[in-house]
């Protein structure tokens, strides 16, 4: 059983924006009922079949690792989150559609997970200014998820999806936009449309 | 006409301070945050600005600036101000804003808001009854009751931080105390927190493989109808589910020694940093002021002693007595009543200074180490909630610092308080506070090396 390939994936974004019920929701296929605060690194697994029905079908074991915190912690747990990045094939990163300070804070985020060698200091970025240059030689591909989008209302979609689309495309990497419905019965019941997710 | 002028430099260096107030909610509390709701951050900087501006009252009732019976109206209108966003605005967006966070009282936010209030209100009368407070010839709606409440509320605060203070600060500061960390006892519990996390990854592999043979395994008895297929079809399922459970107990329990190792592994990467710090010019000039304040400390804990023991409340402020000392025993002559003011100046000015500038910087390391994208709002407003407490009742505790010429005005516009009780108080609970503060460190301080002999 653990004779199958196997994929790490880091799901990085502020605390509170959702990656929890993600990981929760892609690996078990049901709705997290109560999320709590992520402390350390909790990791899902997911079995995916790689070009399904073609002749080149693979099965990979996609392991997410939902690592906690904010991008303002302590440097002593920057250092200690730094081990959960060794030998990793893809990043997804999230962010609150809702919440502007979240899309910023993920410049930081992808740098402290692509240079975890040097000091967490060493790479200063600062209020959105940031060299697209360090994310061109990148070879690890990225995804950008957006959540809460059914919280925004009507008349701002407009202007929150271009916002995005913009940061899409700084970071050179795939977005999708993840519908959360508030219903009532207090359940999360997150509905969404992948579009198609490829790894190297 | 004066009281036109002073009532414009009033509201001049209110408007200033308030400004401070909302720099500092942006750029220190709130940076990491999207500020939604307004309304928090003019509340916090509303009850900072009017707290810096009894401070200011009392500066000028030393410098004698303004006239006397302007600083009178305005140092009411700012103690009822003050009085009404503590005890009515605050702790109403307290309850409103705990209240949206709880899903199930979504529809109903305003009821449930002044409900909480109404509850709030209850025990902070009730809070008046066991303490000797007031002479009874007060009616029930003055302003003495409130201030007197909202006095002890603060005095407890102020007493419970400077004792928890004033032990933390030679043992945070002082080199003696720090762990000793080397760097393969980190790499060594690094290495454990990975293995743990392997454990957990493997067994997570086998849960989702067993699923999903067990799914194309059910799948494909769809097509079976045969009776004893299916019989055989529910035992070996069963027992994968069994398995299944199992395997599952045995996961959480891997996910909670995993969240152990990732808490200790900071912790030792916290002590690290500070060893290396201490070894800097910095870090030696706060291990010496760390022996310094152990002294200060001990005196401070004695004399609270001394003055519970023998029932003694000071009469003379520092100030005064000191100007004695130096005319009685040194003999050196000098105009009295020119220095008394300016060294009461001085001294009350640092004091303010450094409580305010203590108190910020506390509430902004307190927030940064419990608030979260949804509770920020609410922490923010209790922070807002203390911090006015925490003010008004310096005001109160100042009056002994300062000379008898400058406590009148404090004495006429905060009415016949038992101001003796609440320096008494404040002995007591400093005494309380700082006793358990040592001991609590004492058993923290023992107990981290017996976790590391494990390893």
């Amino acid at each position: 059983m653990a004779t199958l390939d196997r994929v790490k994936i880091l799901v990085l974004g502020d605390s509170g924006v959702g990656k929890s019920s993600l990981v929760h929701l892609l690996c078990q296929n049901q709705v997290l009922g109560n999320p709590s605060w992520t402390v350390g690194c909790s990791v899902d697994v997911r079995i995916h079949d790689y070009k399904e029905g073609t002749p080149d079908e693979k099965t990979f074991y996609i392991e997410l690792w939902d690592v906690g915190g904010s991008v303002g912690s302590a440097s002593s747990i920057k250092s200690t989150r730094a081990v959960f990045y060794n030998s990793v094939n893809g990043i997804v990163l999230v962010h609150d559609l809702t919440n502007k300070k979240s899309s910023q804070n993920l410049y930081r985020w992808t740098l402290e997970a692509i240079y975890k060698d040097s000091s967490p200091t060493g790479i200063i970025v600062s209020n959105g200014e940031y060299d697209r240059e360090q994310f061109v030689e990148n070879p690890l591909p990225l995804l950008l998820i957006g959540t809460k989008f059914d919280q925004i209302p009507e008349n701002k979609r407009n202007e929150v999806l271009t916002r995005t689309a913009f940061l899409s495309e700084d970071f050179n990497a795939e977005e999708i936009n993840l519908v959360g419905l508030l219903m009532a019965g207090f359940t999360d019941r997150k509905r969404f449309n992948f579009k198609s997710l490829h790894y190297d | 006409m004066s009281f036109l002028v002073d009532s414009v430099i009033m509201f001049t260096s209110q408007v200033l301070f308030f400004g401070f107030g909302w720099l500092f909610f942006m750029r220190q509390l709130f940076k990491d945050y999207e500020v939604r709701q307004y309304v928090v951050q003019v509340v916090f900087s509303v009850t900072f600005a009017f707290s810096c501006t009894m401070f200011e009252l009392i500066i000028f009732e030393i410098l004698g600036a303004l006239s006397s019976s302007s600083r009178y109206f305005h140092w009411k209108l700012n103690l009822y101000v003050i009085l009404l966003v503590l005890i009515f605005v605050v702790p109403f967006y307290i309850g409103y804003f705990v209240v949206s966070n709880i899903r199930l009282l979504q529809k109903q936010r305003l009821l449930f808001a002044c409900m909480v209030w109404f509850t709030f209100m209850y025990f902070f009368w009730k809070l008046g009854d066991p303490f000797p407070i007031l002479s009874p010839k007060h009616g029930i709606l003055s302003i003495e009751q409130l201030i007197s409440r909202v006095g002890v509320i603060g005095v407890t605060l102020m007493a419970l931080l400077s004792g928890f203070g004033a032990v933390n600060c030679p043992y945070t500061y002082m080199s003696y105390f720090l762990r000793n960390v080397t760097d393969s006892d980190i790499l060594a519990l690094e290495r454990r927190l990975l293995q743990t996390m392997d454990m957990i990854v493997s067994k997570k592999k086998r849960i989702a493989m067993t699923r999903r043979q067990m799914f194309q395994r059910g799948e494909d008895q769809n097509k079976q109808t045969r009776f004893w297929e299916m019989i055989k079809s529910v035992t070996s399922t069963q027992t994968g589910s069994e398995n299944l459970s199992q395997i599952q107990q045995e996961v959480d329990a891997l996910e909670e020694l995993s969240r152990q190792l990732f808490l200790e592994t900071v912790d030792l990467h916290a002590t690290k940093e500070r060893i290396e710090y201490s070894k800097t010019f910095q870090g030696k000039y706060f291990n010496f002021l760390g022996y310094f304040f152990s002294i200060y400390c001990v005196w401070k804990i004695f004399m609270a002693t001394i003055n519970i023991v023998f029932d003694r409340v000071g009469k003379t402020d520092p100030v005064t007595r000191g100007i004695e000392i130096t005319v009685n025993y040194l003999g050196i002559q000098f105009d009295v009543k020119f220095w008394s003011q300016h060294i009461s100046f001085i001294l009350v000015g640092i004091i303010i200074v450094t409580s305010i500038r203590g108190l910020l910087i506390t509430l902004t390391k307190f927030f940064y180490a419990i608030s979260s994208s949804k509770s920020s709002n609410v922490i923010v407003l209790v922070l807002a909630q203390i911090m006015g407490m925490y003010f008004v009742s310096s005001v109160l505790l100042m009056r002994m610092s300062m000379p008898l010429e400058y406590r009148s005005i404090v004495t006429e516009v905060l009415g016949e308080l038992q101001f003796n009780f609440y320096h008494r108080w404040f002995d007591v609970i400093f005494l309380v506070s700082a006793l358990s503060s040592i001991l609590f460190l004492y058993l923290a301080h023992k107990q981290a090396p017996e976790k590391h002999m494990a390893l």
